[in-house]
């Protein structure tokens, strides 16, 4: 079974927890480093190691990242933000407690519009969101049936996002996962690298019949870090679910992890040891008061949100929806396009260039954007000479090729130095097409007899005597007139 | 004798050169060779580091460069972290624990010039009122070497009392300071919360926990506590406020000053003979002009009872860091992960403390909550509201600062009841974050009895003055311990 979703009358429940790393230089509570992949444990200050004596001091580099989420999803933002400690043991957790947020989060509700394949939008409800130190590493690997512990982790500033059970489809899960993404990446509130652990998701997914009003008991998946694991990862669970319960069992409400490896999550812990977290105010920290000026402070320094820009996309730059999408997935990409545009003085022409020869390319060669050896200026200079007809969007392929290689800084260095200013005055192409006639006196005769679609061969023909450089419109005009 | 001088008599005789702080500090550290340190009241002596100190500290004199408690020995209580030198709260957990920083407190006057004689013995993770719950075995009373020196900072109290050190450090929870300090005949004042960082102070009750200075007299206090005193980056709950100069309101008069005696503090539970004494300190202050007058806190009784659930609440979290993993002690070939957890913790934390952690777990537990931490949290804001009310009326309350004068070892270490009620009086200002200070003020047969006065937030200035105006007109503070401490 690959699709999860409404089958054998069952209804899908999902609600997703998931948690950010917020991108700031510091940890959240000490002046430690969150850089990635350092050395283990180079990166745990006194602080981080939950040291005797040691005392947390808020990163205040965290308000306005967790206020520009909340704004962004049009949230209620605590004016007084409170952190509890949540109490448990564990070799991975230094102090035996982590400092996070229970009952004063500094996001309170909020929503995400998410587009669904249909192209509606659905509205999926958050509960909170709040600010709280992300654990160490446990190692299990390579230390002969030992633990190792990595603490540099331990204190990275972490937002977890919790959004009501409002999702009914593995496809809603992941749009919604994907639209937390793209808005905390578009605010740099985080960046996003999932493969680093940046953005983690936890799934509660339960089933019930149709029309129950009662929710089914539910399992949480935990830390999956990819939208093809949370694809996975919630398939597997619902599959589970289905067959206990047709089975007439009952399915335990539990804690469990997605194995990518077997493709199957499991128990992660069972019942009996169910934690009490004991959570209690965090008496060395003070509850922080935040003001209406502070948030319009954030608000005024908020860029502009994937929605908006997808919108003035579509009005300033006349594109169709599903290429303001697709144009509008990152900033960075949003900005690339907007540049060629600007360049290329033509952004229907900037958009079709950008999304389908650009994508494609990065695609094949497995790079980023950010490495794309063709820049957005480059590429708006080939747009220039289509838009003036110097060259024809096939010619264009190649000048795109051609500075991709490196083989010129510019799209008229290219054209210049490979000859490939497009033919298209009559006195230039008027003896080649006829040339071409003359050659095909059975196609002519044919043409001329009422079989038109022949025009193509005879336009074919000028192309490839002219080495694609001739102007297409032109040819088949000369074409015309010459056949009649 | 020179261990018998106040701080501000030694500054005197080092700035006028009648001895070096070197001198000064060979003379400490032969008297903790000697046999006044039989009372047990030093967990480390860092004799090299001392001198070391003592020397660098002649060398700044000879300089111009003294600072303001330059060549003054001192002692640290173990609980506050120094640098290089074992920090073992008075657990076994720590035994072997060497802080790789310094508490705040500790630098501050390492900068003033002060020099370190050591780490003072405690109850193990400043839980108790007896210096019983030691790793390192109960100090004794330098009045009585039969009866304790009263808990937590009891090594601190003791060491001052038997001159041992010119001055220490201590911490103040529930009374820590302040009991101490008057079963050991010696000056403690417990600043109002935040007033002193915490960083690199072993946490306790971390919403309670506040360091003061113990001293023989409340000019040798105002000296430290100058010292000390300060906001910090670094403790996100120290209070931003300058740092007055106490030493200045030392001499002011106190005519006029409204005292307020609390009521409930002269309860049934009063020892007579220590009530006597304070009525008898309290008409010393009258007869200086102060106005006295009878208010009533009404919270008063609930005040142990929520702090029994607050303190062990806070201090279940705290001390969930000793596991084992990163330092301190760790059990022999743990089996498994749990294996560890548990033997670790059963093997190395006293009685003391883990009563205290199962109370605040149990406090803290899923359907206990409400009944009890968010209750005892309301009694908190209710205890601080009554203070608020008495203090529109007053400028000070004057209490006993415990119920009786140090009672025997052992004697109530069956009746954990009698011994949390040791704190009665001292609790409900940690509670509410207010400043107080204990001073000796009478002798109790051979015992020595303190008073304490609470002060509003940062009123430390006045506590001070107050004092110092007391011992300015008694003797009490001047009392050393009899050589060998009578029974």
């Amino acid at each position: 079974m690959t699709t999860a979703d409404n089958m054998n009358g069952w209804e899908i429940v999902i609600g997703l927890e998931v948690h950010v790393q917020l991108l700031t230089e510091s940890k959240i509570f000490s002046g430690a480093s969150t850089r990635f992949g350092a050395e283990p444990n180079t990166q745990a200050c006194a602080i981080d190691l939950g040291m005797p004596g040691v005392l947390p001091v808020v990163n205040e580099a965290v308000y306005p990242k967790a206020i520009a989420f909340g704004l962004a999803v049009g949230a209620e933002i605590g004016a007084r933000s409170v952190f509890d400690r949540k109490n448990y043991f564990y070799p991975d957790l230094p102090k035996g407690y982590q400092i996070t947020q229970m009952d004063h989060p500094i996001v309170l509700g909020g929503h995400a519009d998410i587009m669904l394949e249909s192209g509606e939008l659905k509205t999926i409800n958050i509960t909170r969101a709040h600010l709280e130190e992300d654990a160490g590493k446990s190692l299990h690997e390579d230390f002969q049936g030992m633990t190792g512990v990595d603490l540099n982790r331990a204190g990275t500033p972490l937002l977890e996002i919790v959004s009501e059970p409002d999702m009914r489809s593995v496809a809603e899960a992941v749009a919604y996962a994907k639209y937390i993404h793209q808005l905390v990446t578009y605010l740099d509130v985080s960046d996003g690298e999932m493969s680093q652990g940046s953005m983690r998701c936890d799934a509660n997914v339960s089933i019930r019949r149709f029309g129950e009003t009662e929710m089914g008991t539910r399992t949480e998946t935990k830390n999956i870090n990819s939208f093809r694991f949370l694809e996975r990862a919630i398939i597997h669970e619902i599959n589970r679910q289905v067959a206990i319960l047709e089975t007439g069992g009952r399915v335990v409400q539990e804690t469990r992890l997605y194995d990518p490896d077997r493709d199957e999550t499991r128990p992660m812990r069972s019942k009996e040891t169910a934690n009490d977290y004991r959570y209690f105010p965090e008496p060395d920290l003070l509850p922080v008061l935040i003001d209406e000026a502070y948030i319009q402070d954030v608000r005024n320094k908020m860029p502009e949100l994937p929605s908006e820009k997808r919108i003035r996309f579509e009005r300033e730059h006349d594109l169709p929806e599903a290429d303001a999408i697709i144009l509008t997935s990152t900033t960075q990409l949003a900005d690339y396009f907007e540049r060629v545009a600007a360049t290329g003085g033509d952004s229907r022409l900037a958009a079709n260039w950008v999304r389908v020869e650009l994508l494609s390319k990065l695609n094949k060669a497995s790079i980023a954007l950010e490495e794309a050896p063709v820049s957005a200026e480059q590429l708006g200079s080939i747009v220039t000479r289509i838009r003036d007809k110097t060259i024809s969007g096939t010619i264009a392929k190649t000048v795109f090729d051609g500075l991709w290689s490196g083989q010129a800084e510019s799209a008229d260095d290219f054209i210049a130095s490979h000859d490939l200013q497009q033919v298209s005055g009559t006195d230039e192409l008027e003896p080649i097409v006829s040339a071409i006639i003359a050659n095909n006196p059975k196609q002519a005769e044919q043409y001329r007899s009422g079989k038109t679609k022949l025009l193509g061969f005879f336009v074919g023909q000028v192309m490839k005597e002219t080495g694609g450089k001739a102007n297409p419109q032109q040819v088949s005009e000369l074409t015309k007139k010459l056949l009649t | 004798m020179l261990h018998e001088r106040t701080i501000t008599e030694l500054r005197l005789g080092l700035e006028n050169g009648e001895f070096s702080a070197e001198e000064l500090t060979r003379h400490y550290l032969s008297r903790l060779e000697g046999p006044s340190q039989d009372i047990n009241a030093f967990i480390t002596v860092t004799g090299n580091i001392a001198l070391e100190r003592a020397k660098k500290s002649d060398i700044d004199r000879s300089k111009g460069h003294a600072g303001p408690l330059s060549g003054i020995p001192i002692a640290h209580k173990d609980v506050f972290c120094t640098r290089g030198v074992r920090t073992s709260a008075g657990s076994l957990i720590l035994d072997k624990f060497i802080a790789p920083y310094s508490a705040t407190v500790v630098e501050k006057l390492e900068q003033a010039g002060a020099v370190m004689l050591g780490k003072t013995n405690q109850d193990e993770f400043a839980m108790g009122s007896s210096n019983e719950n030691s790793h390192y075995g109960p100090v004794l009373n330098p009045w009585d070497r039969t009866r304790v020196p009263g808990g937590s900072s009891g090594g601190s109290a003791a060491a001052v009392a038997a001159g041992l050190c010119a001055a220490s450090t201590g911490t103040d929870t529930g009374g820590s300071i302040r009991q101490p300090s008057s079963f050991c005949g010696v000056t403690g004042i417990k600043p109002t919360y935040g007033r002193i960082s915490r960083w690199g102070i072993i946490a306790y009750a971390s919403s309670l926990d506040q360091a003061g200075p113990i001293t023989q007299t409340a000019e040798d206090a105002a000296l430290m506590l100058e010292v000390m005193a300060g906001h910090d980056p670094k403790d996100s709950t120290s209070i931003a406020a300058g740092v007055p100069r106490y030493t200045d309101s030392l001499a002011n008069p106190i005519k006029g000053l409204r005292i307020g005696l609390c009521q409930e503090y002269f309860d049934e539970g009063l020892d007579a003979t220590t009530g006597k004494l304070i009525m008898e300190a309290v008409a010393v202050l009258e007869s200086q002009g102060a106005v006295i007058s009878e208010v009533s806190l009404s919270t008063t009784r609930y005040a142990v009872p929520a702090y029994y659930v607050i303190a062990p609440a806070e201090c279940s979290a705290n001390l969930s860091r000793y596991d084992g993993v990163r330092f301190g002690h760790r059990c022999e070939n743990p089996k498994d992960l749990d294996d560890l957890y548990k033997r670790t913790r059963s093997e190395a934390f006293g009685n003391e403390v883990k009563q205290r952690i199962l109370v605040g777990a149990f406090a803290l537990s899923t359907g206990y909550y409400d009944a009890y931490y968010r209750k005892a949290q309301q009694v908190r804001r209710l205890i601080r509201n009554d203070f608020q009310e008495a203090f529109k009326t007053v400028d000070l309350l004057l209490s006993p600062t415990a119920p009786t004068p140090a009672f025997r070892i052992g004697e109530k270490s069956d009746d954990q009841v009698a011994m949390y009620l040791q704190d009665i009086y001292t609790i409900s200002s940690n509670l509410a974050g207010l400043p107080a200070i204990s001073i000796p003020a009478g002798i109790h047969g051979h015992l020595p009895t303190g008073l304490q006065l609470i002060g509003n937030y940062l009123d430390e200035a006045r506590l001070l003055n107050v004092a110092h105006q007391y011992q300015l007109q008694t003797n009490w503070h001047k009392l050393s311990p009899p050589a060998g401490g009578t029974a």
